[in-house]
C-alpha cells in the first residue's frame, strides 16, 4: 500500500525591531535575565499596550515578500492561557482578522519539480518569555526578556508532501524574509522557529488524515528528520490497524523519536476575543502599496536577471543570489569593470569560502575587479593570479603592484621568449627531431619546458608561435 | 492660600473621618500630604488646580502609596509608575490626599465588596454610599476633599454621586487616559470625577483630559477646557426625556426630584421632548456579559508569579499555586465575575453570549445616536431607581444589586459622557438627576449642569 505524507508548517519569526511589539522595552538577545522589562512586559496593573509602528511595517513587508494580501483593517485579539512566562495571562495575537492572507511561494521539489506552496496567513503577535527548568534545582526560573518581542506567525497550506519539500519551503521562506530585511531568521537564536503539522493518507484518498503537530524543532535538518520519523510512525501505526490521534508531539533530537505532549481533547481553550485595549489596526492602501514598491529585488527576480543580463550559468546565478550581500558584492565587482563570468568564478571559488565562515568579505569589489582585469588583459596568468589574490588578503596594495613585486607579470615579448625557446630546443634535441618527424603533440611538452624555464612568467599563448617559428626554421 | 495650610486641614479632616468609622480611606499620611504641599508651594503660581486636594480611588496607581483595588491579592502592592491622570493633576498643582476604599476591583454597587470592610454613607451611616467608587464619593460628601477620582465601568461614579448627594462626571470613553487605571472592563473603563460642585469637577476633568501616547484608546481630539461655558439659562437647548428611564415603579422620592428638575429645565427655557431608547432595557444583562468577560481576561495577570499575593505549600505545582493564590486572594464577587466571564468566552458559548452581547451593545448605542441625531442636545433621567439602600440589604442578592445600575449601564456601553447632579433629598436621602450628552459633548453637558446647579437646591427636601 502506498502512503502519502501531508505537511503544513507554522513558522514564528521575530521581527528585527529596536523595541518590543507593544512597549518601549528593548528587543535584544543574550542580555542578563529580566533586564529588558518595563511595566507592560511585566504585566503590571495599569500598564497598556501601544502597537510598535516598525513591527507593523516589518510584518507588512514580510507578508508582501510572501505574496500575501495585506488587509487595510486587522484586529488584535487576546489568546488566554496560564503559564509563568506569560505575564498577563494572555498573549496579544491576531485571530479572526489577521494582517495578511493568501500568499504563495514557488519551490523546486526534489520529487515533483517546480510547485507552489500556499501561505494561508501571516499575523502579528507578541512572544512569550522563557521558562528555564534547569537553572535552579527543583524550581522553574522565568526570564521575561523575550516576552513581548514582536513575532510574525506564518502559516502554510498543507501543500508539502515530503520532508525535502518542507526543507525547500523553509529555505526559501528564510531567504525571502532575510532579503525583505524583516528578521535575521536564526534558528540558533530562536529568531525563527518551526512547528510541523504532519499527517499521512493512502495515495488517492481525498480526505486528510488526523494530524500531529510536531514541536521542538531546532534546526532545518531536525525539521526534516522529525517529519521523516513522524511519517514513518504514523504509517507503521496505521498498517498495524492503529489509529492516529490528533495531538501535539515533541521531537527528541537525541533519540530521533517523537512523543505525545497533549491531545487535542485536553488542549487549551484559548478564549480569543478582540483586545479592547487596542483599536483595529488600520493601514492606508497607499502606505501598503508604498511598502510593496520599496521591497528590495527578491531572489527569484534577481536570479533571473543575473542569468539574462550577465549571461551567467544557472548554477552561478542561483549561488550568487542565495544571500543579498553576495549578490551586491558581485554586482559591485562587475560595475568596477570585471568580466561577469570571471567575477562570478572568483567569488564562487574564493570569496564565498570566507563569507560563509565569517559573514564578511575578504577583499573589496574594486580590488577583486582589478585582479580579474589583470588576468583578462593577460598581464598575469590564472595561476599567478591566485598568488596575487593571497597577497590581496594581507596587504592593501593594488593587484598590479603585487604582480610586479612578486615578478608574476607574464612575458609575451618574442625577443625575451626566444632566448628561453632556444635554450629548450638545445636541451631537447631528441624531442625536436621526433617533432620534426611528425609527432605534432610534442609541441605541448616543449611549451611546458619553456614555461618551466621562465619560472611561470612566460605567456603560454605567446610561447607557441615563437616555438613553431623556430622549429620550422 | 499656601498648600501647606490646605494639607494640614485635609489631614485633620481625614483623621476625624477615620475616627467616626466611615472607612472611606485605605492609605494616607500627614507626612505624604506635607510633601505634596511642599512640592506645590514650590511651583510657579498660578496653577489651574493650585493646592487642590484630590482623593484617588485605589485602582489608580501612584508610586507613593499602595494600589490594592481593595483586594487581598494586591495587598501592599506599590506601582513603579504614576497613572497619566495623576501625573497631569500633579503638574497642574493638585495634591494627592489619600487612596480611597472601593468595591474589590471596582466590582459592586455598594462598596460592601471591599476586602478592607464596607464604606458608610456620610449622610446616613446605616446606608451604603453606592459603588464601586464609594470611598471617593464619601470623602467628597463628608467635605474632606472638594474633588476625588473614581472610575466607571458601568456607573461606578454616577451611582455613588447620586447616593451621596454630590456631582459625579463620567467623560466620553477615550477622553481620559486609562494608563495607570487597573483594568476591569477595558472597553468600558473611564477615570471619572466627583466634585462638591460642577466647576471643581469640570476643572479636574479638563486637566486630565486629552490624548495620551501610552493609551491607544484615547481620542486625538483636543482636551476639554478647565471651566464650562457660563450660560445664563438653557434657551435653545432640546432636552430629551427617554420614557424607558421613567418606569411606573420609580421610587416616589426619585420621581419628585426629577419632577422639580424637569420643571427647572423648562423654566430655564429649554424645550422638552419625550424620546425612546428601546434597547436600554437590555443594558444590565448585556453589561453583565461584556464586563465580566473583559474582567476575567484582565485579572488573569494576578497569578502570584511576579507581584502581589502568592500562596504556595510544599509539594504544590504551578497549577496549585494559581488555584490557591487566586482562590484566597480574590473575594466572592470577583470570583463570580471571573467565572461568568470565562464561561461566556468559552469555545461553543462565545457566539451565544459574548458575540450576542456585542451585537446588543451596538443596538443600545445606536438608540442614543438616533435620538441625538434627531435634534436632542441632552438627555435627562434619574441616576438611580431608589435613593441609597441599607447596608446588607442587597448583599446576598447579586442580581438585585446589579439592577441598582439600571439607568447608568447603557450609557457606559455606548461610551457616552454623562453625569449625576444632586437635585434634592427625599426623607433626608440625596436624589440624583442624570444628564447624558452625545460623544465628546462634555462641554454642553457641564454648562447645562452649572445652570441647573444654580436653580435646583441639592439639599432641599422634595415631595
Amino acid at each position: 500500500m502506498t502512503w502519502e505524507c501531508v505537511i503544513g508548517l507554522e513558522v514564528h519569526v521575530q521581527l528585527g525591531t529596536n523595541t518590543k511589539m507593544f512597549c518601549a522595552a528593548a528587543n535584544s538577545y543574550g542580555e542578563p535575565p529580566n533586564t529588558l522589562v518595563d511595566p507592560y512586559t511585566l504585566g503590571l496593573p495599569g500598564a497598556l499596550p501601544v502597537p510598535n509602528a516598525e513591527a507593523v511595517r516589518l510584518g507588512t513587508r514580510a507578508a508582501l515578500a510572501l505574496g500575501c494580501t495585506v488587509h487595510p483593517v486587522s484586529i488584535f485579539a487576546r489568546k488566554h492561557y496560564f503559564y509563568p512566562d506569560l505575564p498577563k495571562g494572555y498573549q496579544i495575537s491576531q485571530f479572526e482578522e489577521p494582517l495578511a492572507t493568501k500568499g504563495a511561494v514557488n519551490i523546486e521539489s526534489p520529487e515533483r519539480g517546480p510547485i507552489s506552496i500556499g501561505v494561508t496567513r501571516l499575523h502579528l503577535e507578541e512572544d512569550a518569555g522563557k521558562s528555564l527548568h534547569d537553572r535552579l534545582p527543583g524550581r522553574t526560573a522565568v526570564d521575561l526578556n523575550r516576552a513581548g518581542v514582536p513575532l510574525a506567525e506564518i502559516v502554510s497550506e498543507p501543500d508539502m508532501r515530503s520532508a525535502a519539500e518542507a526543507r525547500a519551503y523553509l529555505t526559501l521562506l528564510r531567504q525571502l524574509l532575510v532579503y525583505a530585511g524583516v528578521s535575521e531568521c536564526s534558528m540558533e537564536k530562536g529568531t525563527l522557529r518551526v512547528d510541523a503539522n504532519v499527517s499521512v493518507r493512502r495515495l488517492g484518498e481525498p480526505k486528510f488524515g488526523a494530524k500531529a503537530e510536531v514541536k521542538n524543532l531546532n534546526s532545518f535538518a531536525n525539521v526534516e528528520r522529525a517529519i521523516e520519523v513522524e511519517r514513518a510512525r504514523q504509517i507503521a501505526t496505521l498498517e498495524a490497524s492503529g489509529r492516529i490521534a490528533q495531538e501535539t508531539r515533541l521531537f527528541n533530537a537525541n533519540t530521533g523519536t517523537t512523543k505525545a505532549l497533549r491531545s487535542k481533547e485536553e488542549s487549551h481553550d484559548y478564549r480569543y476575543f478582540p483586545d479592547p485595549d487596542l483599536p483595529p489596526l488600520v493601514l492606508e492602501q497607499r502606505w501598503i502599496d508604498e511598502q510593496r514598491a520599496t521591497l528590495p529585488e527578491l531572489p527569484a527576480a534577481k536570479r533571473a536577471r543575473f542569468a539574462s543580463v550577465y549571461g551567467l550559468p544557472a548554477y552561478h546565478a542561483a549561488t550568487l543570489t542565495l544571500e543579498q550581500p553576495v549578490a551586491t558584492f558581485f554586482e559591485k565587482t562587475v560595475l568596477a569593470g570585471a568580466d561577469a563570468k570571471a567575477a562570478a568564478d572568483w567569488i564562487l571559488e574564493t570569496v564565498l569560502t570566507v563569507y560563509n565562515e565569517s559573514g564578511t568579505f575578504p577583499v573589496t569589489p574594486d580590488r577583486l575587479a582589478a585582479l580579474v582585469l589583470l588576468v583578462k588583459a593577460g598581464t598575469v596568468s590564472k595561476q599567478a593570479a591566485k598568488a596575487v589574490y593571497g597577497e590581496l588578503l594581507t596587504t592593501s596594495d593594488e593587484p598590479a603592484d603585487i604582480a610586479n613585486r612578486l615578478g608574476l607579470v607574464q612575458v609575451s615579448d618574442a625577443g625575451a621568449l626566444g632566448k628561453w625557446v632556444d635554450e629548450v630546443l638545445a636541451a631537447h634535441p631528441g624531442e625536436v627531431a621526433r617533432f620534426k618527424g611528425g609527432e605534432a603533440k610534442l609541441i605541448g611538452f616543449l611549451v611546458g619546458q619553456v614555461m618551466k624555464k621562465s619560472g611561470g612568467k612566460a605567456d603560454p599563448k605567446a610561447v607557441q608561435p615563437v616555438l613553431q617559428e623556430k622549429l620550422s626554421g | 492660600m499656601k498648600a501647606a495650610a490646605v494639607a494640614r486641614d485635609v489631614a485633620a479632616r481625614l483623621t476625624e473621618t477615620d475616627s467616626i468609622g466611615l472607612n472611606a480611606t485605605l492609605d494616607w499620611s500627614a507626612d505624604l500630604l506635607d510633601r505634596e504641599a511642599a512640592r506645590v508651594d514650590a511651583m510657579p503660581a498660578p496653577m489651574p488646580l493650585h493646592a487642590m486636594p484630590v482623593a484617588l480611588k485605589d485602582n489608580i496607581v501612584t508610586i507613593e502609596q499602595p494600589s490594592t483595588c481593595a483586594s487581598k491579592i494586591l495587598e501592599g502592592y506599590v506601582s513603579p509608575f504614576n497613572a497619566t491622570a495623576v501625573e497631569r493633576l500633579r503638574a497642574a498643582g493638585a495634591m494627592m490626599a489619600c487612596k480611597a476604599n472601593m468595591d474589590e476591583f471596582a466590582m459592586g454597587s455598594s462598596t460592601e465588596n471591599s476586602a478592607y470592610g464596607r464604606v458608610k454613607n456620610p449622610i446616613d451611616h446605616s446606608r451604603v454610599p453606592g459603588g464601586s467608587s464609594g470611598g471617593s464619593a464619601a470623602l467628597v460628601a463628608a467635605g474632606v476633599v472638594p474633588v476625588a477620582l473614581g472610575s466607571e465601568t458601568g456607573g461606578s461614579v454616577r451611582q455613588p454621586a447620586s447616593f451621596c448627594g454630590i456631582v459625579g462626571v463620567k467623560p466620553s470613553y477615550g477622553r481620559v487616559s486609562r494608563y495607570g487605571l487597573i483594568a476591569f472592563g477595558s472597553s468600558l473603563d473611564c477615570i471619572s470625577v466627583f466634585g462638591n460642585n460642577v466647576a471643581n469637577a469640570a476643572a479636574v476633568l479638563g486637566v486630565m483630559s486629552g490624548h495620551d501616547p501610552l493609551d491607544a484608546t484615547t481620542s486625538p481630539i483636543p482636551s476639554l477646557p478647565l471651566a464650562p461655558v457660563d450660560l445664563p439659562d438653557l434657551k435653545g437647548l432640546v432636552v430629551g426625556l427617554p420614557r424607558e428611564y421613567y418606569p411606573a415603579d420609580l421610587d416616589p422620592g426619585v420621581r419628585a426630584g426629577l419632577d422639580r428638575t424637569i420643571a427647572a429645565v423648562r423654566a430655564q427655557g429649554a424645550e422638552l421632548r419625550e424620546v425612546s431608547l428601546p434597547h436600554s432595557k437590555y443594558a444590565v444583562p448585556t453589561y453583565y456579559i461584556v464586563a465580566p468577560a473583559e474582567a476575567a481576561s484582565n485579572l488573569a495577570r494576578f497569578d502570584g508569579v511576579r507581584y502581589g499575593l502568592r500562596r504556595l505549600k510544599d509539594g504544590d505545582d504551578v497549577a496549585d499555586m494559581y488555584r490557591r493564590t487566586r482562590g484566597e486572594g480574590f473575594g466572592p464577587e470577583v470570583r463570580r465575575r471571573i467565572l461568568v466571564g470565562t464561561y461566556v468566552l468559552s469555545a461553543g458559548y462565545y457566539d451565544a453570549y459574548y458575540g450576542k452581547a456585542q451585537a446588543v451593545r451596538a443596538l443600545i448605542a445606536e438608540d442614543f445616536r438616533k435620538v441625538f441625531a434627531a435634534g436632542v442636545d441632552l438627555l435627562l433621567t434619574p441616576t438611580t431607581p431608589t435613593p441609597a439602600f441599607k447596608a446588607g440589604e442587597k448583599a446576598d442578592d447579586p442580581v438585585s444589586m446589579y439592577y441598582a445600575d439600571v439607568f447608568v449601564c447603557a450609557i457606559s456601553l455606548a461610551g457616552l459622557p454623562a453625569m449625576s447632579l444632586p437635585v434634592g433629598r427625599s426623607q433626608g436621602l440625596p436624589i440624583g438627576a442624570q444628564i447624558i450628552a452625545p460623544m465628546f459633548a462634555e462641554q454642553r453637558m457641564l454648562a447645562a449642569a452649572q445652570v441647573l446647579e444654580r436653580v435646583v437646591s441639592a439639599t432641599e427636601e422634595v415631595r
